[in-house]
């Protein structure tokens, strides 16, 4: 310890034989994310905008090859990557290491253990960090056969719906209701199996941020009471837009089906965070969550891109790339007038599906 | 008969008041460390006596003193974690209950070691009668100059303060115990940073067990390389066991550890044997945590040495045929008892106490007691053994503190151990259901059976 006298400005590390520099104080996690794609462990807990959040739900457990170039021994356990931070020249082992893919596959299973599966009926669906982690490092199937656990709904206020029984305990809300707004009333009570998020006895959680729980939440467990059952996420569009406002950065995105906006959450980027705006978490205020439900309320500054692995990217087409005109160019530039258009004999496909606000119905095709 | 040097005085009556206590040559040890000892000096002669945590763990105590983070400015903890919540240990609350001031002595020794001038004692909830103790103790030692400002004339002020628990397991992790001490909810925190350098309200602090703290007096009397020269190699000096179970004298026992594991069981002086004539079947020797061991592989070591009462011998040949000294619950069970019976009432102990902070745990102790409860009951598959020895495996080592580990370990060895007797109970649901029955092969090697 008594030799680190100057530090190195960066610090090397390898994760899944991917070498990449980074700032000292780095986590492990942070690091797999700059170098993006499978290489990043899932995170159920951790959110960077959240400070003392992660190291719980276990999603992200890496296994050190290499404690640092200094101490090349391995750690004997597996690590928390949201937790742990670099050291030079550590070696990380992710995808690569079969022990980390089958403790993952066994927090996966832990974790829907006792989850309601009522993807069908959960606004969340779409959505949601638990049903991607499932698809994604799940096994498929139970080895669950007594009843799940049940928690007795509670109302906690005019704009959010806890349903505990979905809840993962990943206490992000907790954090929110910290260090965003003045007063936390809800917490964690009870231990073990049966603990929940509650607040203490029946209180309303009315903060003007407390909104923001929502957009935190990574499964269905807090969701907006005024998107309740409106519609499924990915018939909505998601359309970027910003307002003035007095109290958060007024920079949103709409969920909007035709030109009704059905929900209003904060920006969120690739890692399902909310996004930062001038170095700052663009957390919004509960007026411009739940208020400001009409599109003239708003700037509408254009669509938002979506992942095209995402569920929502089915219902609207930006960012879709077209096929380069190959008749022409199969036909020397010729125009293929022999082909023959279609709108000319058809009635039906005079209707342009992409230009239709959501899903195509009969009626669209009445006009 | 071996050395005590802790309980030596604890059969003097009165030995609980101040008088008493310092009249049979109480507060030597800060007498002498105070007078004619530095900081440095106390700390490097427990490093030299070798002591090890007696909280479960065994930790070289001196050198978890000496990690201490000593920064300018920064006042510095000393935490004695008194939450014995461990099924099957009950020695510290002996100690604090018959000889408190040995414990407060030790305390302010240590604290002048450590450069602690606020010393806490985190007690569990349930012992509401040994704070009182406890706090009067600390009155007698504060009346009699031993606390508070300037302690003989040393400069050095101390002040010891007692907090209780409400009755969670949990908080005697150390992480959590400083959380509670904290007056928040009792979660472990995650490691690193380790409480050496940030722990109670951010500062450097030490917690360790009131056995280890209580073992610094004789340490300090008789210096550091007596003590050493007690037990076998890196166990040094005396430990208390608590045993229960099917014995016939059943009580806390100071051991120097240079017995054997049969002289333990079977010595009139200790244990004094199985009562009604019953053979021993398995045992766990260090609290419910640690991994049970058949009666064949208790007594001799896989190697087939004997097996001795010693942090090293006790965890001869790793989980698969050895256990660990752990916190020294020494629990002993005969042949009429279940294994299956025993590991669900273990398992529902640890789903009843998971903090629920983190999924393997909150999840998976919840999970293997319903399985145990199935086969225990008759309603067991013979795939609910292979499940069960994977939701262990899935647990250990996956959670931020060691009661993941502690859940999972005895479900592992007494699968490890005792498959058939799981075994019997899927292939005998009925007798399973109507009483509980354990196997009487596991034989007692010492008896001979007629």
């Amino acid at each position: 310890m008594a030799e680190q006298t100057n530090t190195p400005a960066n610090l090397k590390v390898t994760i899944d034989n991917i070498t990449v520099e980074v700032a000292p104080g780095t986590t492990i996690l942070q690091a797999a994310r700059q170098i993006g794609g499978d290489v990043t462990p899932p995170a159920m807990c951790y959110y960077s905008k959240l400070e003392g959040s992660g190291g719980k739900c276990r999603t992200c457990l890496v296994e050190v090859a290499a404690g640092s170039a200094a101490d090349p021994r391995p750690m004997p356990k597996l690590v928390a990557s949201c937790r742990t931070p670099i050291a030079e020249g550590m070696i990380v082992k992710n995808i690569t290491s079969d022990r980390v893919q089958e403790a993952r596959a066994g927090v996966v299973e832990f974790l829907l253990v006792n989850h309601p599966l009522d993807c069908p009926v959960c606004d969340q669906a779409g959505e949601c960090h638990l049903q991607d982690l499932g698809y994604e490092h799940g096994k498929e199937g139970t080895r669950y056969e007594f009843k799940r656990r049940t928690f007795e709904p509670e109302d906690i206020g005019p704009y959010i719906q806890l349903h505990m029984n979905r809840c993962i305990l990943c206490y992000r809300c907790t954090y929110v209701a910290d260090q965003l707004t003045d007063n936390r009333v809800h917490g964690v009570l009870d231990r073990g199996d049966h603990a929940n998020i509650s607040t203490h006895i029946s209180k309303a959680i009315e903060n003007n941020f407390c909104g923001n729980m929502i957009d935190v939440c990574p499964v269905g467990a807090l969701t907006d009471k005024t998107f309740r059952f409106k519609n499924r996420v990915w018939f909505t569009k998601p359309v970027e837009a910003h307002r003035d406002c007095d109290q958060c950065c007024g920079k949103v995105t709409l969920w909007q089906r035709g030109e009704d906006v059905l929900r209003v959450t904060a920006r969120k980027d690739e890692w399902g965070e909310v996004q930062s705006h001038e170095g700052k978490p663009g957390w919004i205020c509960n007026t411009c969550r739940f208020e400001k439900k009409k599109a003239s309320d708003w700037v509408i500054e254009g669509p938002t891109k979506i992942n095209r692995h995402s569920v929502i990217a089915q219902g609207h087409y930006l960012g879709l790339k077209k096929p380069t005109e190959t008749l022409p160019a199969v036909m020397d530039g010729r125009d293929p007038k022999l082909m023959m258009d279609i709108h000319s004999v058809s009635e039906v496909n005079r209707v342009d599906i992409s230009e239709l606000p959501g899903p195509a119905t009969s009626e669209n095709f009445k006009k | 008969m071996g050395r005590k040097l802790l309980l030596d005085k604890a059969h003097v009556e009165n030995i609980r008041l101040y008088e008493v206590y310092r009249r049979e040559g109480g507060y030597r040890s800060v007498e002498k460390a105070l007078k004619s000892m530095s900081p440095d000096q106390v700390t490097d002669e427990v490093k030299k006596s070798g002591l090890r945590g007696r909280g479960g763990a065994g930790f070289p105590s001196g050198m978890k003193w000496s990690f201490l983070a000593k920064p300018e400015g920064v006042p510095r903890y000393l935490v004695v974690n008194a939450d014995e919540s461990e099924p099957g240990t009950f020695k510290d609350r002996y100690l604090m209950e018959f000889i408190p001031h040995l414990l407060i002595e030790g305390m302010i020794t240590s604290s002048y070691a450590l450069g602690s001038n606020n010393s806490y004692i985190y007690i569990r909830g349930e012992y509401a009668w040994i704070v009182d103790i406890l706090q009067q103790a600390i009155a007698e030692a504060r009346n009699n100059g031993w606390l508070g400002k300037n302690i003989l004339g040393s400069g050095f002020d101390c002040d010891i303060h007692v907090q209780r628990g409400a009755g969670a397991y949990i908080c005697g992790e150390e992480t959590a115990l400083l959380e509670s001490l904290e007056g928040k909810r009792g979660n472990p925190r995650i490691k690193p940073p380790f409480p050496a350098v940030k722990g109670l309200w951010g500062c450097p602090t030490v917690v360790n067990n009131v056995e280890t703290i209580a073992a610094v007096v004789p340490i300090i009397n008789e210096g550091g390389e007596e003590y050493a020269k007690i037990g076998i190699g890196k166990s040094t000096g005396t430990k208390l066991i608590s045993a229960c179970g099917n014995i016939n004298k059943p009580g806390v026992y100071e051991i120097d550890m240079t017995i054997s594991v049969e002289e333990f069981i079977y010595s009139d002086e200790y244990c004094g044997g199985i009562p009604n004539g019953r053979k021993l079947k398995a045992c766990i020797p260090g609290g419910s945590s640690v991994p049970i061991l058949p009666a064949n592989l208790l007594l001799k070591t896989a190697k087939g040495e004997t097996r001795m009462m010693t942090y090293e011998s006790l965890a001869d040949g790793g989980f698969a045929t050895g256990s660990m000294m752990g916190s020294g619950g020494f629990i002993v069970m005969d042949d009429r008892q279940c294994v299956v019976r025993h590991t669900y009432t273990l398992a529902r102990f640890y789903r009843h106490e998971s903090c629920g902070q983190c999924s393997p745990c909150r999840e998976g102790t919840g999970w293997m007691e319903k399985i145990l409860w199935n086969i225990e009951t008759g309603k067991g598959k013979m795939s609910d053994i292979d499940l069960l020895w994977d939701i262990q495996r899935k647990i250990e080592g996956n959670t931020i503190c060691p009661l993941g580990d502690a859940a999972a370990w005895p479900v592992a060895a007494a699968i490890r151990h005792f498959r058939d007797e799981f075994e019997w109970h899927v292939n005998n649901p009925e007798e399973a259901q109507k009483r509980n029955y354990g196997l009487a092969h596991y034989a007692d090697p010492l008896v001979v059976t007629a």
